[in-house]
């Protein structure tokens, strides 16, 4: 394959990975942002958010993209529900402290982890896309349902942006971000807003997971590699920025997929540790984030 | 008034008589049969778990055949399954469990080679007869130790050295290689691009993936233009979506010709929408999916036996399909033992070095009930089993048979002798 093709394809893949990263990673830079929560157990939402899509579409008659419509909605409001439990039970009685967090999201991540081998079992499963088109170039073919799920990540991080800049409860949510005891002081129900947002942290984590199991599969391991993703990508962008995460999730995709293509796989992985290694060295806020205060 | 710290006589008494009887117990039963445990290594979850599925349900069929017809010299078999996650270290923790704390005589199973890498150490450390189902050319090499056999399947090595002649002279002579990035993987390299030289072919790229890699496509636009074929083993929960990623990849375009292991499809159906490129690509196969027309006698039996239907699929869930291209030899392994430990007049855990030895005088195994997927030949000095191969060609959605090698295709110099080793 010669030079160019070979590019178009390393940067379509790598907007793949973006947009799927994308996704994730603003879940968990949400939840970190407002409730300073280093939310370990997030690749296990996404690993869900997954599982469920496939038990959707398993039960739902008709045609693929009815059955994933379907998931697309049922998959982020059980996850969602799920997360705002365990905010409930067991985030709010630590009383949000951040090393007792950290071992409690981990608690968490072996618990959801093994309750999925037990109720679906160690398959991987696959789902289908909603639509079977092929877009085909002259020097490869490429899945036009990809060219979707870039698609939609991207609609879906305006709308969070959109929910976040221009409507009341994301004013709430920005409040709380900035001072807690004073938004609190404003008759904020701040304990709602954090509950709120562990539940849209994680239902971010299962859109991207229903937009991505069309081209993976589901399986009970899979939250491993997003979640590892996702906390390099925060670190880069600057926990708690939403521009910082779309911006890092880009530069991640797009020179995973280049490196990956053009030297290998493991080689991508290693620079995007270094990366992390030294954003934290030099700009440990992260490219877009903001020094405590 | 009595309690446990002041007992009264009577109590102490009945106690002790109860003691006495659940003391003699075991010595009663056990001089009628106590069983034979079997310990397997199961890939019951992680990256095996489809295989491991398959080989717990053929290896409880062939239990059930064995023990409904006299168990091993008359006395009752029974199989402890541990999983170990398909994982190195967890599968050197399991044999030690198995050994240690169960009292297994004798520990079986493994499939998947970096779990067997893994173990083997650990099963000549503690001298446990270990019969591996792996197909990795580990035990024939003479990586491992006089412990460790594979009697009821062939190895890479082999498998290879008898398709290369039909791939050079059916397909083409410049390969490009798909393969995973572990010791599996490292068989088909190193002895593909040696059959394929040998066969005046060549190797045009040799493309590693790693096992956990759940995206393909990047690796694709590696291919060289001039590859004639395209050869793919694959292994793990991605391979459905590493076949699918190749159709996109090369959609309605020209293509190579594709030859896979079978590996690269196991637990897949062939007919699943995405896969419709594979139309007419071939396959290696050691037990025909899609049975024959020309199936054995003891082809029928066997599936019943395990519950899979002719098309290869559960009997029960025609979703379920079977990595039948391997379960059988936890069914050949399990008869394997039979015979050694008869042959050995095998009594307990001292008899172990024994029983070794009676495995490595086993030569003929001729195909019977014991060994549907064909006639076999073991090698006692490398500790390896040899059989007929087969090839498939998908028509029409299903894998069909084209091709069958002879014995000899698959033989190759020792490169070991376990037998001059000390136990």
């Amino acid at each position: 394959m010669s030079f160019g093709p070979f590019l178009l394809l390393a940067l379509m893949e790598g907007l793949v990975t973006a947009a799927v990263l994308a996704l994730a990673a603003s879940g968990l830079s949400l939840v970190f942002g407002v409730m300073r929560v280093v939310n370990v157990a997030h690749g296990e939402f996404y690993m869900l958010g997954a599982v469920i899509a496939w038990f959707v579409t398993t039960l739902v008659p008709g045609p693929a993209w009815a059955g994933f419509l379907v998931a697309l909605a049922v998959a982020p409001v059980a996850v969602g529900a799920l997360a705002a439990a365990a905010d409930r039970l067991v985030l709010r009685r630590l009383d949000y402290d951040p090393e007792a967090t950290i071992v409690a999201t981990i608690g968490l991540l072996y618990m959801i982890q093994q309750a999925a081998l037990s109720f679906y079992g160690p398959d991987a499963r696959p789902v289908a896309a909603p639509f079977d088109w092929r877009l085909q170039l002259p020097w490869f073919g490429y899945s036009g349902y990809k060219l979707f799920v870039v698609l939609a990540a991207a609609v879906v991080l305006l709308a969070l942006w959109l929910f976040m800049t221009r409507s009341k409860v994301g004013l709430v949510m920005r409040a709380t971000q900035v001072d807690r005891d004073v938004a609190q002081a404003f008759g904020i129900d701040v304990d709602l807003v954090y509950m709120a947002v562990f539940g849209i942290g994680a239902a971010l984590a299962a859109v991207a997971a229903v937009l991505i199991v069309p081209i993976q599969q589901a399986h009970y391991l899979m939250g491993h590699d997003p979640l590892l993703l996702s906390f390099i990508v925060v670190i880069i962008g600057g926990l708690g920025s939403l521009r910082g995460t779309v911006v890092a999730a880009l530069v991640i995709g797009l020179s995973d997929g280049v490196i990956s293509m053009f030297f290998s796989p493991t080689l991508a992985k290693i620079l995007a540790t270094l990366l992390v290694a030294l954003v934290l060295v030099f700009r440990p806020q992260g490219l877009f984030g903001v020094r405590d205060r | 008034m009595t309690n446990l710290l002041m007992p009264s006589r009577r109590a102490l008494l009945k106690g002790a008589g109860a003691g006495v009887l659940a003391g003699m117990l075991p010595a009663t039963v056990g001089a009628q049969a106590a069983p034979i445990k079997v310990g397997f290594q199961l890939h019951r979850t992680g990256i095996g778990a489809s295989y491991g599925r398959w080989y717990e349900r053929t290896v409880t069929a062939a239990l059930k055949k064995i023990n409904a017809e006299g168990g091993i010299a008359g006395r009752p078999v029974e199989i402890l399954f541990e999983d170990d996650a398909t994982d190195p270290k967890r599968g050197a923790e399991v044999v030690d469990k198995l050994t240690q704390s169960d009292g297994c005589d004798v520990v079986m199973g493994t499939l998947f080679s970096h779990v067997v890498m893994g173990s083997a150490p650990r099963a000549g450390e503690l001298k446990v007869p270990y019969l591996v189902c792996s197909e990795g050319y580990h035990v024939a090499s003479g990586a491992l130790n006089r412990w460790t056999l594979q009697p009821g399947i062939t190895d890479v090595r082999s498998q290879i050295s008898s398709m290369a002649p039909w791939v050079a002279a059916n397909l083409g002579k410049k390969v490009t290689m798909f393969y995973p990035d572990y010791a599996f993987g490292y068989d088909h390299r190193d002895h593909f691009s040696k059959a394929i030289a040998a066969q005046g072919g060549e190797m045009v790229a040799m493309i590693a993936i790693p096992p956990t890699e759940t995206s393909f496509t990047r690796y694709f636009a590696q291919i060289p233009a001039d590859t004639e074929v395209l050869y793919h083993v694959m292994v793990g929960p991605a391979v459905l979506t590493f076949v699918k990623e190749l159709g996109e990849f090369y959609g309605t375009g020209p293509k190579p010709q594709l030859f896979g292991f079978v590996d690269s499809l196991e637990a897949v159906d062939t007919a699943t929408p995405g896969l419709e490129f594979l139309e007419g690509s071939h396959f290696w196969e050691a037990h025909p999916r899609v049975k024959p027309a020309d199936a054995g006698e003891f082809e029928a039996g066997y599936r019943e036996a395990v519950g899979v239907d002719d098309n290869g699929t559960s009997v029960s869930d025609a979703k379920d399909v079977a990595t039948y291209s391997h379960m059988f030899s936890t069914w050949e392994t399990l008869h394997f033992l039979k015979q050694a430990m008869e042959a050995a007049g095998y009594t307990g855990p001292a008899d172990r070095q024994k029983l070794v030895e009676a495995m490595e005088a086993i030569t003929d195994l001729p195909y019977g009930p014991e060994r549907p997927q064909g006639a076999k030949v073991f090698n006692g000095k490398t500790h390896q089993v040899f059989g007929v191969q087969h090839i498939s060609q998908i028509q029409s959605g299903k894998l069909v048979q084209v091709h069958t090698t002879s014995m000899e295709d698959g033989m190759y110099e020792d490169a070991v002798d376990y037998t001059t080793m000390a136990f």
